[in-house]
């Protein structure tokens, strides 16, 4: 089928798209990028310890926080899907992650065999209970991302509808299996636990680095993958996908299932900073998510978001947190500065996108 | 036709379809050559969009058989039809606004190299790829412009460059011209032209009466669920095509 060329093209009436009308620059991600800049600037003005070292180390744990759960979200934003049940599956990722290791390490514990000296067999390879713990607070999330994918891409009910339904069932069964108690981490590998989930390496506070590793990943994934050509594909025009034979329900579960597995983990790293996993910890938190995915320019009609887009709306909505604190405004108008920014974000991207 | 001896590409006997009570087509006889441009029209709920749903795999036929190629086949899904060589241009096209149009020619069968074990878009090779379809089908379309910021014409550029990706043996238009300008329609004609210069069938599905006698060598014309006429187009004219379409005349 290789045809020579008849004629090479030559556009005589097609123009180029100038750098400046493609990409990132004319994208909402970049317009927020921007407005981030002035902002820091501003506060360096405002305040001088906000750019001192203490002070970014608390804004860049603090961001990471939300920022892996928002990069998961983001997945299913792209495919014109929504997620609310983001904040109870942290916190029943994390609750099953220190209740079962809790329960590995105590000795007499009915599901752990005693070795000769005391100890359970699994505290005798040091990390092996973090390992297992971790992987149980992963598979619980896999569960419930299994489960939102199944209903929604298999049984085709609507995305906001089964995630608004996971967010209750999930957080039910945090109280049911903690009996509202919360549990805390325990054992002989918990300090292995703190250190991974709130140490830092070189000043670098770890949930950092996880996310820079994760975002750069889902970079390569959406761009120059095959699955992530597809997330947006789905997002674009979900019949033209389907019609040009993606396997869209397979797409779809995995987005679902990588989005509850980003919200374990995340949920699992701050319980490492909190101490314990509290029953109503993150609770409502897929708020934060979902508009810092938004503000970064993820759009909830779906086609578009991105990494970058996530990390620049949590970052954001986290510098105007700390500037508030820092000006010594009440914390109280933080929210509403939130709900200003929100809307803001999405008005300017409408102006600009009329104006081309 | 340079290919009248050949076998037909897409042969149907007796294909009906009902859904419930409904029988929405009867004993449909067909059979399309190589190269050749076929016209099938009808009034709305003749049964046409039927039989093009039937052929490119989205239902199964109640009775009949299809013959492609010579060889018996039977489509559970639009991608099976797509495997043997029937590629459909849908009349919304069936593109991702949000993508380029280097994507949507790709789109369900990237190219990919390996790095190891990991599979990565070779976004070169398909953009040099999809610019040598379009000049082909002499687009002036740029492999890396998002669908969205595209006019119609280059659109229908892009659907129509996907169905060039495969060997593709018969192309099925499900009313390209419907939604463009004149120039536009100029250009999809002239898109069709270059798939039959190729030795691709055709199938054009059209309200139009002028495009269909401008590129079809033959007009099939439904009515109520059954073939009425099927004529090469230099012996019926615009008139008796309405006449059969209205049921004025019967068949012919």
């Amino acid at each position: 089928m290789a045809m020579p060329l008849e004629s090479p093209i030559t556009f005589s009436n097609v123009g180029k798209i100038r750098w400046w009308q493609r990409g990132i620059f004319a994208s909402q991600t970049g317009y927020v990028l921007l407005a981030l800049a002035v902002l820091l600037v501003i506060m360096h003005f405002a305040s001088p310890y906000f750019f001192t070292e203490g002070n970014m180390q608390n804004v860049a744990k603090n961001f990471s926080f939300i920022a892996i759960a928002t990069l998961g979200v983001t997945f299913v934003i792209i495919t014109g899907g929504i997620d609310l049940s983001v904040g109870s599956m942290m916190c029943f990722s994390a609750m099953i992650t220190s209740m079962v290791m809790t329960e590995l390490s105590a000795p007499g514990s009915p599901l752990v065999h005693m070795a000769a000296d005391g100890k359970t067999v699994l505290a005798n390879v040091p990390g092996l209970i973090l390992l297992v713990s971790i992987l149980a607070g992963l598979g619980v999330a896999l569960l419930g991302g299994l489960v939102n994918g199944f209903c929604i891409a298999v049984l085709g009910l609507s995305p906001f509808v089964t995630t608004l339904g996971m967010l209750s069932i999930v957080r039910g069964l945090g109280y049911v299996v903690s009996n509202g108690r919360g549990s805390f981490p325990g054992g002989p590998d918990a300090d292995y636990f703190y250190a991974l989930t709130s140490g830092d390496v070189l000043g670098v506070p770890v949930p950092f680095i996880y996310l820079v590793v994760l975002a750069l990943a889902m970079a390569v994934v959406l761009h120059h993958s095959a699955f992530g050509r597809h997330v947006f594909a789905l997002g674009g025009n979900e019949k033209a996908a389907e019609l040009t034979g993606i396997p869209v329900v397979r797409v779809k579960i995995e987005v679902y299932v990588i989005c509850a597995l980003a919200a374990g983990l995340q949920g699992i790293i701050i319980s490492g900073w909190l101490g314990s996993a509290p029953a109503n910890m993150a609770t409502s938190y897929e708020l934060n998510v979902i508009a810092a995915a938004v503000i970064g320019g993820a759009n909830l009609a779906g086609g578009i978001g991105g990494p970058l887009g996530a990390i620049v709306g949590c970052v954001l909505l986290e510098v105007i947190r700390n500037g508030l604190v820092l000006a010594q405004v009440s914390s109280y108008w933080q929210q509403t500065l939130v709900g200003v920014i929100i809307i803001l974000a999405v008005l300017v991207d409408r102006i600009r996108s009329r104006m081309i | 036709m340079a290919h009248a001896d050949a076998t037909p590409v897409l042969e149907l006997t007796g294909i009906g379809k009902e859904f419930g009570a409904i029988r929405a087509l009867h004993d449909v006889d067909m059979q399309v050559l190589p190269g050749e441009v076929v016209g099938l029209m009808g009034d709305n709920g003749a049964g046409k969009s039927t039989l093009v749903k039937i052929i490119a795999g989205n239902f199964r036929p109640s009775h009949g058989e299809i013959r492609f190629a010579g060889s018996a086949v039977h489509f559970n899904r639009p991608v099976d039809a797509r495997g043997v060589g029937i590629e459909v241009v849908y009349q919304d096209l069936a593109l991702a606004d949000n993508l380029t149009a280097a994507a949507n020619v790709f789109l369900g069968r990237e190219l990919k190299r390996k790095f190891g074990p990991i599979a990565l878009l070779d976004h070169k090779a398909m953009a040099a790829r999809a610019l040598e379809l379009f000049g082909e089908l002499r687009s002036e379309t740029r492999p890396d412009d998002l669908v969205k910021q595209m006019s119609g014409g280059q659109r229908q550029a892009v659907a129509i460059a996907r169905t060039r990706l495969s060997n593709a043996r018969l192309v099925m238009m499900d009313e390209p011209t419907a939604a463009i300008s004149v120039r536009q329609v100029e250009q999809v004609l002239g898109l069709i032209h270059r798939l039959k210069e190729q030795g691709v069938a055709v199938m054009l599905i059209s309200h139009r009466m002028p495009d269909v006698f401008a590129v079809c060598d033959r007009v099939i014309v439904m009515r109520r669920g059954e073939k009425r006429a099927d004529k090469p187009i230099h012996q019926t004219s615009p008139e008796e095509v309405t006449a059969l379409i209205t049921g004025a005349k019967e068949a012919a």
